[in-house]
């Protein structure tokens, strides 16, 4: 059968789930299946979703490990809701995520994983697959594929003298294959990928490219496939794009903002999930001055951080939850010695150990208040995986500018989800100026017994910009502006210790200012409200942009009016903030936590901000969040509960 | 009794110097120079005040730039020391004073760094950046005033107090065991090892000079007196009449002898190999039946690179009540600094090259794979 008796449909968009065990290679395959589409020029966002054991008991539930890819001919924020087509290596893969499939959706079967054993581990009775042709059996209603996608691979590689298990290994290149040609995927960026990652070892290096032709080819010859889909590329604003994880993005900004404001990067970090990819990312970095410095533990990895940057680094630790709150009070002592420090809190499901590999937004409270006596942090939160560039950046000028710590947060989702990114201009980037004191700043004057006085110079290391209350940043190094620093109180101005009550309050006091002022520089909120008549105002922060922006649209698109914004800067807030919230009748803050950032705008606004939250690991979904904002909108106009039509917003779409 | 280190090796033969990089300064200085306008608001009779004065008067001969040394301290009587040095300091966070100043000697190869702390901020809150700064061999100096007990919090027992202490939290005696500092470090594979006593002014300072002049990281046990909270801890090795049998001098090359001398001015004690144990014992010296002969003593070599006949003298100090302690450098070996390594690794990689920054910065987040909209 040639290709031209192929059928050919166009789609909008397409979800696709890899799933398989946690050593299948599902991420790997997601992966190139993503680079696929991005050079494509289809829009798209990821969700990798695996667990915190490296490998899970093999054909369990526990141990599956998925890769989501949505890819569009149009703009997309969201990993999708619910996948059209699920690719399932085991048992397991299938029953783990059967449940998030919509009627209709396409699910291809590796048939050879469905032994006994295997069916057992999963929780299957009997085997499915059996089942298919009974109504109301479990994949009644479903497009299934069942191929012997190890078989094939394995009689396909026969010829490179493989072990038969690192032949089947290959399998997840048949899979990618097939997939490539069901979506008319280029090909030349995975061989090209296969042959430089496999490069040392012939046999299977040839064997990876064989089973990703073989793959295509299963698809174009065989009759199991009939219909082929293309996704035209999306429309984008010119540029030069490629795909990025949010982690990686913020480990670029984190070297761009070494670059922009001329000082040595130095990384104090220990490892930990999901933040450990910054670490590994910034150690190859090491000709940009970058030095990463892998502590025995979190409080050495902050403390090594501050140690750089009293000495004149950007001094940067980078970590998740509980690396926060061992560092905490260290970052109590760069409040207190108003250094500029960046602490990068890529958020994980909590409390304690939590859920290493799942995403939350549930540090906001810990970022904003988790540190004894009064200790302002400002905070910046990413929206996006490409965003994470930005906000590392926005991050460092803020703990540069004003001499203090500043909280990173990014999350789960961003840190291993990716996007197109359109590369910045490096020439567009801001540039910071450290600003260091490179003189005295204070004239002393002494009066001897017989009146004759005295001047003398000194430097004071708590003397204040007027404009941003800073304080000088002298560096070792710097003669005649030697000066002791710590973290017992300051006397304002000339920083020696002082227990003096009406110091403290004015230290107290100031501190806090300085960090309020940081709102004089931040640009007026963005507040989309296309028809200008919006009564509701959805209000999110961090990686829940993708998923409000899209429900906001489901929204609009049903024919309702709603408002959204989006705030980066939680620490302090924007100053138009309340002024905009006071614009709306009713104000929705969905958040992956229990109302953290409610309890903050509430406090400071006595707002009456509506809730939506959702502490399950994943990211918000689309359809849920359309449901949530239209009944909000419906009660803010009036609208009877059963004139209220959402169907349009809520929909699953399947395109099979 | 002279406890006189050997200079002439020092610093240790081969390698850099501890302050090799640091800039120097032709203008003559004193202590007063290095004298902070801080009031010293330690309790009369602390064996800081000695301390402090010996390193004021000692930090001249280094002829360092003032403005290029500094002074990272924890929390403790003992971490107050940076407010009265006029140099950079930063008094820090409890424990945690080796890992900012880690951060400080890896990113600045031109500063002399020091670290000044206690027993409980070193030992207990902080023992995990201790042992790992001396794992990693830091290019710093780190003072640890002993004084055996927790001043600043009012006399509790410390990780270095004998077991059986009564304080306020142990008023039936302590059951810990105590940490021997010397022990712990060498079991850390520090480089430098060395004790010495507040109250020794020109052992301190020789000690000191071969700290700094060490490159890697230097653990100084300094024996302090606290007057108020375990006045006397130290008596033994201070006493007149007892020092000469509690202080075991430790001189690189020579045996090791002690003891009260005899009228011919010949050491009556020594430290012998002991081949029963295979560690060391204190012998007695002399013709007599069971004495060892000078030339049967265990000759004091630092620069060995194992460390267990070290440790094997470190285990001469009482544990309880201070009888008997070796004083002077356990150990002093050449092994390559972290700092330095990661230095030159970041010049391997082309930190210092003369491409613009902003381009490679372009190169770097453009990355290989890329499509272009227009």
């Amino acid at each position: 059968m040639s290709e031209n008796t192929k059928q050919v449909k166009q789609l909008d968009r397409v979800i696709i789930r890899f799933a398989g065990d946690s050593g299948d290679g599902m991420q790997l395959t997601g992966d190139r299946f993503t680079a696929e589409s991005a050079s494509f020029g289809n829009d798209l966002v990821t969700l990798p979703n695996f667990p915190a054991e490296i490998r899970a008991p093999q054909g369990t539930l526990p141990g599956v490990s998925s890769f989501q890819v949505h890819f569009a001919d149009h703009d997309i924020l969201t990993p999708g809701d619910a996948p059209d087509v699920l690719v399932a290596m085991n048992p397991a893969a299938l029953k783990a995520n059967l449940g998030d499939l919509p009627k209709g959706a396409t699910i291809i079967v590796d048939t050879h994983d469905f032994s006994a054993r295997n069916l057992t581990k999963a929780g299957y009775d009997a085997n499915p697959l059996d089942l298919l042709e009974t109504p109301g059996s479990e994949l009644d209603g479903f497009n299934v594929h069942p191929v012997d996608l190890t078989g094939i691979t394995v009689g396909a590689v026969k010829e490179f003298g493989l072990s038969r298990k690192d032949a089947a290994r290959a399998k997840n290149m048949f899979a990618l294959g097939l997939l490539s040609w069901m979506y008319g995927r280029p090909t030349e960026g995975t061989e090209t990928f296969l042959a430089r990652k496999f490069a040392k070892d012939a046999a299977v290096r040839d064997a990876n490219l064989t089973a990703f032709r073989a793959g295509w080819n299963f698809g174009e010859t065989t009759e199991t496939f009939v219909v082929r889909y293309e996704v035209k590329p999306a429309p984008m604003s010119a540029g030069t794009y490629r795909n990025i994880t949010g982690n990686l993005a913020l480990s670029y900004g984190l070297v761009a903002a070494g670059v922009q404001s001329g000082l040595p990067l130095f990384l104090g970090s220990y490892p930990i999930t999901p933040a450990s990819d910054i670490l590994h990312e910034l150690s190859k970095h090491k000709g940009f001055g970058v030095t990463t410095f892998q502590a025995e533990d979190e409080i050495a990895g902050v403390g090594a951080a501050i140690g750089a940057s009293f000495s004149g680094a950007l001094g940067v630790t980078t970590t998740s939850g509980p690396g926060v709150a061992l560092k905490s009070e260290a970052i109590g002592l760069a409040v207190m010695t108003e250094l500029p420090l960046l602490v990068v809190d890529v958020q994980r499901g909590g409390p304690s150990t939590g859920l290493p590999t799942k995403t939350e937004q549930a540090d906001l409270l810990q970022a904003m208040f988790g540190r004894n006596g009064e200790a302002p942090v400002p905070i910046v939160a990413p929206q996006s995986p490409g965003d994470c560039f930005d906000a590392a950046i926005e991050a460092a000028r803020i703990a540069i500018t004003y001499r203090t710590p500043v909280m990173l947060l990014s999350d789960g989702y961003l840190a291993n989800g990716s996007e197109p990114w359109r590369i910045p201009e490096v020439a567009d980037l801001p540039v910071i100026d450290p600003a260091f004191a490179t003189a005295t700043n204070h004239t002393s004057t002494s009066t001897a017994k017989d009146g004759t006085v005295t001047e003398t110079e000194e430097f004071w290391p708590y003397l204040r910009d007027e404009e941003t209350l800073a304080r000088p940043w002298a560096v070792p190094g710097t003669a005649g502006l030697e000066h002791r620093i710590g973290g017992l109180e300051k006397g304002e101005g000339h920083g020696n210790i002082s227990y003096d009550p009406a110091n403290h309050e004015l230290m107290v006091r100031t501190r806090q200012a300085k960090v309020d002022r940081i709102a004089d520089s931040l640009p007026p909120l963005e507040v989309d409200d296309p028809s200008g008549r919006a009564k509701v105002l959805v209000l999110g922060w961090g990686s829940t942009y993708g998923p409000i922006g899209a429900g906001v649209r489901r929204v609009r698109r049903a024919g309702y009016d709603v408002a959204q914004t989006h705030l980066r800067h939680l620490n302090p807030f924007p100053k138009d903030l309340g002024e905009i919230l006071a614009r709306y009748d009713k104000v929705l803050v969905p958040e992956m936590n229990l109302g953290q950032l409610s309890m903050l705008l509430r406090a400071k606004y006595l707002v009456d901000a509506v809730g939506h939250h959702q502490v399950n690991g994943m990211p918000l979904k689309a359809a849920e969040l359309a449901q949530v904002i239209g009944e909000l909108v419906a009660e803010a106009e009036g609208i009877p509960a059963d004139q209220l039509d959402l169907s349009v917003a809520t929909s699953q779409e399947v395109h099979q | 009794m002279t406890l006189t280190s050997n200079r002439a090796d020092l610093p240790t033969p081969g390698l850099r110097s501890g302050t090799e990089s640091v800039p120097t300064t032709d203008q003559p200085q004193t202590g007063k120079d290095f004298t902070s306008d801080q009031e010293v608001r330690w309790c009369p009779g602390c064996g800081d005040y000695a301390v402090l004065k010996a390193v004021q008067s000692f930090l001249p001969d280094l002829g360092l730039r003032r403005e290029n040394i500094v002074f990272v301290s924890g929390i403790g009587c003992s971490s107050r020391f940076p407010y009265y040095l006029d140099t950079y300091g930063m008094h820090s966070i409890h424990g945690r004073a080796p890992s900012i100043a880690t951060g400080i000697a890896t990113a600045r190869e031109d500063l002399s760094v020091w670290v000044v702390t206690g027993d409980g901020d070193a030992l207990s809150i902080g023992g995990n950046h201790l042992i790992h700064a001396l794992r990693r061999n830091v290019n710093m100096t780190i003072l640890l005033f002993n004084n055996r007990i927790y001043g600043l919090t009012k006399g509790q027992y410390s990780p270095t107090s004998e077991a059986g202490k009564v304080t306020k939290s142990t008023p039936m005696g302590s059951v810990d065991h105590p940490f021997n500092p010397v022990s712990l470090a060498l079991g850390a594979e520090a480089s430098f090892v060395a004790r010495t006593i507040d109250s020794d002014r020109k052992h301190l300072t020789e000690v000191l000079a071969a700290a700094a002049a060490h490159r890697g990281t230097s653990l100084v046990e300094i024996y302090q007196n606290c007057p108020i909270f375990n006045d006397g801890a130290f008596d033994a090795i201070k006493d007149r009449d007892t020092k000469a049998d509690a202080i075991i001098p430790l001189v690189h090359g020579e045996p090791i002898t002690f003891g009260v001398p005899t009228e011919d001015g010949r050491a009556t004690k020594g430290v012998a190999h002991d081949p029963a144990t295979g560690g060391v014992r204190v012998v007695e010296v002399g013709d007599g039946e069971g004495q060892l002969s000078e030339s049967e003593l265990l000759v004091h070599d630092a620069h060995n690179p194992d460390p267990s006949v070290a440790f094997a003298i470190s285990r001469l100090t009482d544990a309880g009540y201070l009888h008997t302690s070796p004083i002077g450098i356990f150990r002093q070996v050449e092994r390559a600094t972290y700092d330095d390594e990661a230095r030159a690794q970041l010049a391997t990689a082309g930190a210092s090259s003369d491409a613009d920054p902003a381009e490679r910065l372009s190169a770097l987040i453009t990355g290989a794979d890329t499509w272009t909209v227009v």
